[in-house]
């Protein structure tokens, strides 16, 4: 009896250290490795895969034409091929800076890819966190560790909120990079010098800024719709995906319809904008924008453009006090969604 | 640590009074039951008999009323607290169907501060699972093989299992047992398990408790059972004698016997009617538990 007890000290590891937060967070990643990660390198992949394509029928295009004889310049030389470098030194300052601004917009353009998939990753995550292992029943295996509801429900917010988007992030710079270099090589080719005619006057560091900026911000802005498809994900017994969509959208119709925003005196627009839009939209990168008094000014030309997806205009966003009145909505729906998690029962 | 005090007494789980109603039943119907430390009980009843509501009641997975303590604990308010020192199988081949087998070991010993990987994978080294395995591609056998090599690998004071064992083949189910007897159990932990194979735990079990219709209707260590309950084959002319004696089950056998199981009757009363056994478990479950589903 002495000795069994004596043993079993010995054998007995004494309780370690954890780390909870770090460990469900690679739980996270483990499982959603292929939407987190993949997802949108892929996307960012494409849009290269694109790009190229579209530079090489591009160069075919011009090829026929100058083989025809119809790409003139303006003073009515014609070149045989496209000689950059003797376009460099006719461009004036002017011309530089809209090159530059053509540059950041095609170069937005073309790393956003990844952050389009983030928006439909993050959507159907959330809907997932907390129905999937009810439904395959592993939720009871993790019920079965020494972590609480809580810690679990937060590790998945974090997840969708800030580990999927700087992944995303990741994806762009990587994107981005792949096509500055895509189009240097098209520079050199053509006997420009990429330096000059792309990485000087185009500014890569101020759409990557951008972009930064823009992960606090998205967190903030998507937590209402975060929080909503997490309750709706902690609640379902059935077909998260169902009463997430229709009952805003029918709380939207049902308000359209008797026209109740009068009461309050708004449009029934007003709802749908800043309820249901809210609710469902917010896991899109730059849906904030739309909120924003000044939006679409100028977006016909492209310094406009640019103004609008600049770091300075996603900073604004923080300004909106729609920002903070669904942050808190998002956050008082998570804590819904702790609660279910805690209680629901299986049966 | 924050070892509550009645550890020391011995008490692992009491239990008064609990109630719970699902929709159109009730679950559990002012069900008491207390649990010591050291044990192995299995807790027995039909399908539906609330064997699983109970489980979950002390699990802290299901709200109730009544009251509760486990480890000292309230599994309602203190549930993050008490899975320190609690670990359960609930259903069999629960895992995530994802997880690589690394990933569930690095996971529960990155969670659990008992978990002791080097014991944990001792317990896999024999085994077929290779670390890179995922779950989606074992056999139901083998991930009750990782769950339980997981489980034990945990030094909890409570070990609940709820049909740990269901839908295995037997050998996987001996296995099962074995592992749990020979590796983990000892006079400090307590395991609770329910399970409709009764005769493959009844040797393991040192009590048993019968749950019908949310009630506990017996509750005794294994030694009592052979003290209260007797089973008598009756040899065919005493056949009526013995019924006067009221058995509280009856059975035919081939050629003109009966055997009849007697509660509190003395054994040296029976032995003169015929011959006399401890019942198995199984028998004096279909006895007690009869017209249960009429």
């Amino acid at each position: 009896m002495n000795a069994v007890a004596e043993t079993r000290t010995h054998s007995a590891a004494a309780p370690h250290s954890t780390h909870k937060l770090k460990l469900l967070l690679k739980r996270e990643f483990w499982e959603h490795k292929g939407g987190f990660f993949w997802a949108p390198l892929v996307a960012g992949g494409i849009s290269l895969l694109l790009t190229i394509l579209g530079i090489i029928f591009g160069e075919i295009t011009a090829r026929r034409a100058m083989a025809d004889g119809k790409l003139k310049f303006d003073d009515g030389v014609v070149i045989n091929g496209l000689d950059l470098g003797a376009l460099t030194g006719r461009l004036g300052p002017e011309e530089m800076t809209k090159l530059g601004h053509g540059i950041d917009l095609s170069l937005f353009v073309a790393s956003s890819w990844p952050f389009i998939v983030l928006g439909f990753v993050v959507f159907f995550y959330c809907l997932g966190a907390l129905y999937d292992d009810r439904k395959d029943r592993s939720v009871l295996f993790w019920k079965s560790l020494p972590i609480s509801d809580r810690d679990t429900v937060v590790s998945k917010v974090l997840s969708a909120l800030l580990v999927a988007p700087i992944l995303a992030l990741a994806a762009s710079l990587v994107t981005m990079v792949g096509f500055m270099l895509v189009l240097s090589a098209v520079v050199l080719l053509h006997g420009g010098n990429p330096f000059t005619l792309l990485w000087s006057p185009g500014s890569p560091l101020s759409v990557v800024s951008a972009f930064m900026i823009g992960i606090p911000v998205y967190a903030l802005w998507a937590l209402p719709t975060a929080g909503w498809l997490l309750l709706c994900s902690a609640w379902a017994r059935s077909k998260p995906f169902l009463w997430a969509i229709m009952i805003p959208v029918f709380s939207g119709i049902f308000v359209s319809w008797f026209d109740l925003t009068r009461l309050f005196n708004l449009d029934s627009s007003w709802y749908w904008k800043h309820i249901v839009g809210r609710m469902l939209l917010g896991t899109f990168p730059g849906t904030d924008l739309l909120y924003q008094d000044d939006f679409g000014k100028g977006v016909g030309d492209v310094a406009g453009s640019l103004h609008q997806i600049s770091a300075a205009t996603a900073l604004h966003s923080l300004a909106m006090p729609e920002l903070w009145i669904g942050a808190a909505a998002g956050l008082a729906m998570i804590f819904g969604a702790i609660r279910l998690r805690r209680w629901r029962d299986e049966g | 640590m924050n070892a509550p005090s009645n550890i020391a007494t011995g008490t692992v789980v009491d239990a008064r009074n609990l109630r719970k109603h699902y929709k159109n039943k009730l679950a559990l119907d002012g069900t008491n039951f207390h649990i010591p430390t050291g044990r192995i009980i299995g807790l027995i009843g039909p399908n539906g008999a609330g064997k699983t509501t109970a489980l979950k009641a002390m699990l802290g997975l299901i709200p109730f009323e009544g009251e509760l303590s486990v480890l000292g604990r309230d599994p309602r308010t203190q549930r993050d607290d008490l899975m320190r020192d609690v670990c359960f199988i609930a259903d069999v081949a629960v895992l995530p169907r994802w997880i690589k087998v690394k990933e569930a070991i690095e996971f529960v010993a990155g969670v659990h501060p008992r978990f002791d990987r080097a014991k944990c994978e001792r317990f896999l080294a024999h085994t077929q699972l290779k670390p890179e395995l995922r779950v989606r591609e074992l056999s139901k056998g083998m991930i009750v093989q990782l769950h339980l090599a997981l489980v034990m690998a945990i030094d909890a004071k409570l070990l609940v299992l709820d049909e740990p064992t269901l839908g295995l083949d037997i050998l996987y189910r001996k296995q099962f047992y074995q592992r749990l007897l020979e590796d983990y159990f000892d006079e400090e932990k307590t395991i609770i398990v329910t399970t409709h194979q009764v005769e493959e735990i009844e040797h393991i079990l040192t009590d048993v408790m019968f749950i019908r219709d949310g009630k506990i209707v017996l509750d005794a260590p294994m030694e009592a059972i052979g003290d209260r309950y007797v089973e008598l084959l009756v040899n065919g002319d005493r056949t009526d004698e013995a019924r006067n004696l009221k058995p509280i089950d009856e059975r035919a056998l081939p050629f003109g016997k009966t055997v009849m199981l007697f509660d509190g009757i003395e054994q040296a009363r029976l032995s003169a009617l015929g011959e006399t056994r401890t019942p198995g478990l199984a028998d004096l479950f279909v006895a007690t538990m009869k017209g249960t589903y009429a």
